[in-house]
């Protein structure tokens, strides 16, 4: 299992062809507290650089930037009813979607956690 | 405008607290600490929170019948205003739309004068052209806080016993910690509290003095807005401007009888007609009822898609715990209760006309 980072501020951590996409807990601080989320639905699909989402903090919305080309298979439940998880465990309990990578080469495109971490220096 | 923002007497303690700065207004200014706005927000409505409000206007107006000149430019009844008094006023245009809000105060041999930040470069110089014979001196040595919440006056008055006797919207020079400060018992949270004018060079030391009381921690621009936003509290520029009447707005309780009856202050043909007859169009109170907020700018529309306005601030509510709005809509459809749509990201969300504030007001009585 391997973490990557995007400069929008998300993780994707990749087993075979699916994986797990969140927000960085650097994104997470940046935004303050966090109200509310809309989700893109199972099934919908998209293309790097696409808006699957909105992330809605008491300063302002934010829009989520797909890291990759793909599809969502899940949408997690827990964020509709506790938004603030994505403030309190962005990186593990609070991701926002599983998806279906349509081409895995795009990874290469994007941060290992070390790449990341001099980006948001 | 890419000029250096200024900063206030308090700028190093905000940096001190850890505060998030940001340019408003062509100031440098805490947006939050590190508690966070929703954590300020709440701390405000149950114990205290200081603001530096030092970024607004503060102006003296010396003269001969200063009230007097002042109500031309205002509809507020100032000749009545008695000493050691404020009140909450609006300068108008000749069309009736609303240039500015502030506070005036009856400080005995002059007014004190409260205006916002973004207009103090049109404010002071419209009242020096039109106010004749007057002194107007525009304080630049002067830091403004806001105690603000249900502990403000065991805050501010373990330090200015005379603090816990004073009466909403009562305002007197006292002194703090051996300094003289004018302390105004109001504020713009929905909460008790005070605005405090301290000598830039004292500002430091008194707001830290009031943050070593176990109930007062600091609270930035972002709580200040969700905290007014939910008291109902219009903000200039968004809810009241130069083409929103105070009717519109509901701000007819600042207009007080004589002048309703008189008139004689800019713009009063409209506002005039519009408290007898009615105005087309009302500010009101929205509440979304789902739990995307809606921010200034959305759509508001009828059950059948018709457009009737638009919101003007809107956000989280954190005591409400849920967003809320306003904005103006047709008269026929600003009862409470009458269901609305809002347009949110180009999807009808469902929304219902409510009664403002969203919060009790829990002013000194």
């Amino acid at each position: 299992m391997t973490t990557y980072y995007s400069e929008d501020h998300e993780w994707i951590t990749v087993e075979g062809d699916t994986a797990t996409v969140g927000i960085t807990a650097h994104a997470a601080e940046q935004l303050g507290d966090i109200v509310f989320i809309e989700q893109k639905e199972e099934g919908d699909e998209f293309e790097s650089g696409d808006e699957i989402g909105v992330i809605e903090s008491v300063k302002a919305a934010s829009e989520i930037y797909a890291p990759v080309d793909g599809e969502i298979i899940e949408s997690n439940e827990l964020l509709e009813s506790n938004p603030a998880a994505l403030n309190d465990n962005p990186e593990a309990d609070a991701w926002i979607y599983k998806i279906k990578l349509t081409d895995p080469a795009q990874l290469e495109g994007l941060m290992n956690l070390a790449g990341y971490k001099t980006f948001i220096a | 405008m890419s000029r250096t923002p200024k900063r206030t007497p308090l700028y190093d303690l905000h940096c001190a607290l850890g505060g998030k700065m940001v340019d408003f207004a062509g100031w440098e200014m805490p947006v939050q600490y590190p508690m966070g706005i929703m954590g300020e927000h709440t701390h405000c409505r149950t114990k205290a929170a200081l603001f530096d409000v030092s970024h607004m206007g503060q102006v003296l107006l010396h003269g001969p019948d200063a009230a007097l000149k002042l109500e031309a430019l205002v509809p507020a009844a100032l000749t009545q205003l008695p000493e050691g008094k404020a009140r909450y006023t609006f300068f108008t245009n000749s069309e009736g739309g609303i240039m500015d809000d502030l506070i005036v105060a009856n400080a005995g041999d002059h007014l004190f004068v409260v205006v916002n930040a973004s207009m103090r470069a049109q404010d002071i110089p419209h009242m020096a052209a039109s106010l004749d014979g007057i002194d107007v001196t525009e304080i630049f040595d002067c830091a403004l806080i806001a105690v603000q919440g249900p502990s403000a006056a065991a805050v501010v008055s373990a330090h200015c016993p005379q603090a816990a006797e004073m009466g909403f919207m009562e305002t007197l020079e006292a002194p703090i910690d051996g300094t003289i400060c004018r302390l105004s018992r109001l504020g713009y949270t929905g909460e008790d509290g005070y605005e405090i004018s301290i000598p830039e060079a004292d500002a430091d030391r008194i707001a830290r003095l009031m943050l070593e009381h176990p109930d007062c921690e600091p609270a930035g621009l972002g709580a200040r807005d969700s905290l007014r936003l939910e008291a109902g509290l219009c903000l200039y520029g968004n809810d009241i401007t130069p083409t929103t009447s105070p009717i519109e707005a509901g701000l007819t309780w600042a207009i007080q009888k004589r002048r309703r009856t008189d008139g004689g202050f800019p713009g009063a043909a409209r506002i005039l007609a519009e408290l007898a007859d009615g105005p087309a169009r009302k500010l009101v109170g929205i509440k979304p009822q789902g739990r995307a907020p809606a921010r200034a700018g959305v759509e508001v529309h009828d059950m059948v898609g018709n457009a009737l306005g638009k919101i003007t601030s809107g956000g989280f509510g954190p005591s409400v715990a849920g967003p809320v709005a306003m904005g103006y809509v047709s008269s026929e459809h600003a009862a409470a209760g009458t269901k609305i749509q809002l347009i949110i990201r180009g999807k009808p969300q469902p929304a219902e006309v409510c009664a403002l504030p969203f919060v009790t007001q829990n002013y000194k009585r």
